[in-house]
């Protein structure tokens, strides 16, 4: 079964079959800077990564790119939280990217090669590049319907995956003219993921994978008046990605994994993936693989062995077998709001023995939630703070709130009600009679 | 002053080199860069009701300037630290942090067992503050006119608050520099580049306040006169003098009270031309004993005691001022009382003989047991007692007093109608800078209120 040399780490099989596209690991490079030539590919196979999709090719003549591209929104130590770009697709020619992948597909043969392609949304543009890239030997090409700067003024990218009939129709051409299998790459600048996804299905699409950038302005330049990254004296609205778009790719994908029509279709899972507890978790709402970009162009392309180790003693550590075997598990336990139990009751307890008296529950129940946190003084005078428990709604504020790990813990309450959805629920004015 | 030491070698008779010494007294806790401020100020929880604030005595807003500092807002850090204590500046590098903000800091507790270091942050917002105008405006003259005796941080900071408050103000300053212990006292590495003298200016720049120097009350100055000349007075006058050990050869050549060598350690340009006890003695137990001993160990002595009658436990002077002293070689001798000074046929001191002590029923007694330590130079640092002179005016000499402190009540007014006290003349709290400037932060207010009052009764 498992032809891969390097697929056992601690002991864990890390090797995926995703849609047909056989990997060593599930931890792929996404389309972008990291995969823009043979040089930076080889790095990161040398590195352990287990596939990478090439940075999107494009019709001649190649894209140009402004000078000044990248910005990024920080936490206040400087971390990176989001990271936002106005690049374009690959601005080397298509036959120097085509011969490169030939030859590093021929070199690296048990690594999974995607090739993501963008060209004008009409049959005889897929029709010509289809083959070309067939000949290369890569294992599936990815479909940039995504990328939201630049490209879309074109009529290309998000001005397609905006619009499910295109995605369709090209996804439809590419099944016509390319043998192997054919990933559908979505934008999440829609407002429902679901619609490009069915749209892909419906088309043919062998998987899809999200999410690509969001539109994003991280900043402002506030002596000069002009938005980052700028160019000259001016800026554009960029891509965003980074740590700070995973929620948002995260229900995405379970969106896409807990819609009937697309239940069954192979996700690669992207957005701000950037360590092994990303990526399971990825993988616990469907996705078969994960794709990464921005954590590595902060860190290079060695975080793949923490990723790796880290996933592996997570897996062995629970038992589970495969990346298979986990997959999709948390999406049954994903619903709709009309399906959660309204008699499932949890409160607030604070661990007097932990907690610091910073009084920031106190004042973030008070202020802006149920009034439910008492601040008493001590003889000492010392703060004692308390859970005023009838009063607590159990929104989990505090305990967001609050400093000290596991100060704060929800405790679930022993209501002796049985499961009822609003949809049961006598206080639903448009409850269904039963 | 220090003429009693006049025989004694100089710093620079050692050969350690002005490199050494530049060195030995530069700040003694480094400032922070701006990048290590901006991760400090982010381990701050914004503690609500925070405890760090009850601990400040100025009622700082630690809080609030803290996380102006992580976000970039240096000035508004430095406005919320200046509203409440004028000398922030100071009290960023001279406050006990240890006793005061830092140990309440709720980053103390066993999740991280290290409190934000406060002082540090304090220190960088006023050291990178840049106001093009005084960030503090006086009001509209009021026609009144104060006199605050003694420029020290407790005349500066209600003189500073009474301008605020559109009041004129004049201040009679004995010595011919204002700062009161900022500049003549405190330890030379807690305040250096001449900082003390740079905040005066910057607390001058709010307008209406004359400095009048060589002006010193029971001497040239009267407070008969001053209250005769001015809508109110305010006495900010300190602790002037030593307390005495009570031994013969108190006088000899040899013996010298530590503030004094402080203070001529404070002004010199040259330290090398400081003389130098190789071998010294120190009695006392307070910060002053410890900035003395370790100053003195800084400038090159080879032997630094420092002796006290009670255990260490009973030290005034804080544990990290303890380890300050130990980290550079102070010997700490507990258990022992001064019994005689030691003196050679100069008539020099060479030395002192102590009594073992012991606690018997809570009281301090000699054990009979005694030993000598031999030393070129004794300093006396016992603590510090009200300057009697100051006070020995017909009017003055009518002012209440707790022990030898003037009495005020909770508004800071002394027994006398228009006459106000505080800082460390005054008997409550503890004698620190901060402290300091409170009492006259919140005499200026009472000052204020009184005269309105006065305004309306009229
Ligand atoms: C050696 C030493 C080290 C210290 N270290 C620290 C420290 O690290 N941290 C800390 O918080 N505190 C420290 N202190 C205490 C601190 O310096 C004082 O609490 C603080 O300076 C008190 O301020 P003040 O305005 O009441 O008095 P002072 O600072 O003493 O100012 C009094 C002013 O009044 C003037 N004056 C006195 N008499 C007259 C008169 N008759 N007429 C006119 N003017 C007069 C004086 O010349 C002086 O300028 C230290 C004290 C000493 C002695
Ligand atoms: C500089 C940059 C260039 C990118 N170029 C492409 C591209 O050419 N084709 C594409 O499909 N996605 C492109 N992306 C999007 C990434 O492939 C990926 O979908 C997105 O960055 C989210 O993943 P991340 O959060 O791990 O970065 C680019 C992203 C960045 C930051
Ligand atoms: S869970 Fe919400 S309502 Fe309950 S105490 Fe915490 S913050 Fe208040
Ligand atoms: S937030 Fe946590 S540490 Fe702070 S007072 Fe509340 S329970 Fe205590
Ligand atoms: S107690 Fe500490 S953490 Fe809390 S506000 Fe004060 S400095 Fe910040």
């Amino acid at each position: 079964m498992n032809t891969f040399t390097d697929s056992l780490v601690n002991g864990v099989d890390l090797s995926i079959d995703f849609a047909g596209i056989k990997a060593p690991n599930p931890f792929w490079l996404a389309s972008a800077p990291p995969t823009d030539k043979a040089y930076n590919v080889v790095r990161a196979y040398e590195a352990g990564w287990g596939g990478v999709v090439w940075k999107t090719l494009g019709e001649d003549p190649a894209a140009v790119n402004v000078s000044s591209r990248y910005s990024a929104h920080f936490g206040k130590n400087r971390e990176v939280l989001g990271f936002n770009n106005i690049e374009l697709i690959t601005d080397r020619s298509l036959e120097i990217n085509l011969r490169e992948i030939t030859q590093v597909k021929q070199d690296w043969p048990d690594r999974a090669l995607i090739v993501s392609i963008m060209v004008p949304c009409e049959e005889a543009s897929w029709k010509h590049i289809l083959p070309l890239v067939e000949a290369t030997g890569a294992d599936g090409i990815e479909l940039n319907l995504g990328c939201p700067h630049g490209m879309p003024e074109r009529g290309m990218g998000a001005a397609v995956g905006q619009n499910p009939d295109l995605i369709e129709q090209v996804t439809r051409w590419c099944k016509q003219y390319y043998s192997k299998p054919v990933i559908v790459k979505l934008t999440p600048n829609i407002t429902d993921i679901r619609a490009p996804a069915q749209a892909a299905l419906r088309g043919g699409a062998d998987a899809v994978s999200l999410i690509n950038t969001i539109n994003s302005i991280t900043s402002l330049d506030l002596d000069n008046m002009v938005a980052k990254p700028t160019v000259g004296h001016q800026s554009t609205h960029g891509g965003y990605c980074g740590s700070a778009v995973k929620p948002i790719a995260l229900n995405m994908v379970a969106e896409i994994a807990r819609d009937t029509p697309t239940r069954n279709l192979p996700i690669s899972g992207i957005g701000g993936v950037s360590n092994w507890r990303d990526a399971a978790e990825f993988v616990a709402l469907g996705a078969g693989s994960v794709q990464v970009c921005t954590a590595a162009m902060l860190h290079g392309f060695r975080i793949v062995e923490e990723m790796k180790d880290g996933l592996s003693r997570w897996m062995a550590e629970k038992g589970y077998r495969s990346i298979e075997e986990f997959s999709g598990k948390a999406v049954t336990n994903t619903t709709d709001w009309k399906h959660l139990d309204m008699n499932f009751k949890t409160i607030a307890h604070i661990d007097q023995d932990k907690c610091i008296q910073c009084g920031r529950c106190y004042i973030a129940c008070e202020d802006t939630s149920h009034q439910s946190i008492a601040q008493l003084v001590e003889t000492s005078g010392a703060k004692r703070y308390e859970v005023i428990e009838e009063e607590c709604v159990g929104c989990n504020l505090c305990q967001i709130t609050c400093p000290v790990e596991n100060c704060i813990s929800m405790v679930p309450q022993e209501t002796g009600r049985p499961y009822m959805s609003w949809e049961q629920d006598p206080r639903n004015p448009f409850r269904k009679a039963s | 002053m220090t003429d009693n030491l006049n025989h004694l070698p100089r710093v620079g008779d050692t050969g350690i080199s002005e490199q050494v010494l530049a060195d030995n007294f530069r700040d003694l806790h480094p400032p922070l860069t701006e990048r290590q401020a901006i991760i400090e100020s982010q381990r701050c929880l914004y503690c609500y009701d925070a405890p760090c604030i009850e601990a400040c005595p100025s009622d700082i807003d630690i809080p609030r300037f803290i996380r102006q500092i992580g976000e970039g807002n240096i000035n508004g850090a430095a406005h919320t630290i200046l509203e409440q204590n004028i000398l922030g500046g100071s009290c960023a590098r001279v406050c006990p942090t240890e006793i005061l903000c830092e140990q309440s800091c709720v980053r103390n507790h066993d999740a991280e067992c290290q409190p934000v270091l406060i002082g540090l942050l304090q220190r960088h917002a006023t050291d990178h503050m840049h106001f093009d105008q005084h960030p503090f405006a006086r009001a509209a003259d009021s026609g009144r006119h104060v006199a605050v005796v003694g420029a020290g941080p407790a005349g500066l900071a209600c003189a500073h608050r009474l301008a605020m408050h559109g009041h004129r103000v004049t201040i009679y300053e004995a010595e011919a520099k204002p700062g009161g212990l900022n500049e003549y006292g405190i330890a030379r590495y807690k305040m250096t580049d001449d900082f003390a003298r740079k905040e005066v200016e910057f607390l001058l720049e709010i307008g209406g306040i004359e400095l009048r120097y060589g002006q010193c009350l029971g001497d040239n100055l009267s407070l008969a006169q001053l209250h005769a000349d001015h809508d109110g007075v305010f006495l900010g006058l300190g602790l002037g003098t030593s307390r005495k050990l009570g031994l013969t050869g108190e006088d000899a050549p040899g013996l010298a009270p530590a503030t004094e060598y402080i203070k001529e350690l404070r002004q010199a340009s040259d330290l090398t031309q400081l003389p130098l006890a190789r071998r010294c003695v120190v009695i006392g137990a307070g910060n002053t004993a410890i900035d003395m001993a370790t100053q003195m160990a800084r400038l090159g002595a080879d032997e630094v005691t420092l002796v006290y009658r009670r255990g260490i436990d009973a030290m005034s002077a804080t544990g990290h001022e303890q380890e300050i002293a130990k980290a550079n070689g102070v010997r700490m001798l507990t258990w022992a009382r001064p019994l005689q000074v030691l003196l050679n046929d100069q008539r020099r001191v060479v030395g002192m003989r102590f009594e073992k002590t012991q606690e018997q029923d809570g009281r301090l007694a000699g054990t009979g047991e005694t030993f000598e330590v031999a030393a070129d130079a004794v300093f006396k640092a016992i603590g510090q007692t009200f300057a009697n002179d100051s006070l020995s005016d017909p009017l003055a000499a009518e002012l209440e007093r707790t022990g030898d402190k003037i009495q005020v009540d909770e508004h800071f007014r002394t027994s006398l109608p228009n006459v106000y006290a505080g800082g460390d003349c005054i008997a409550s709290g503890q004698d620190l800078t901060v402290q300091a400037v409170q009492h006259g932060k919140l005499a200026a207010h009472a000052i204020h209120q009184d005269l309105l009052a006065k305004q309306e009764a009229a």
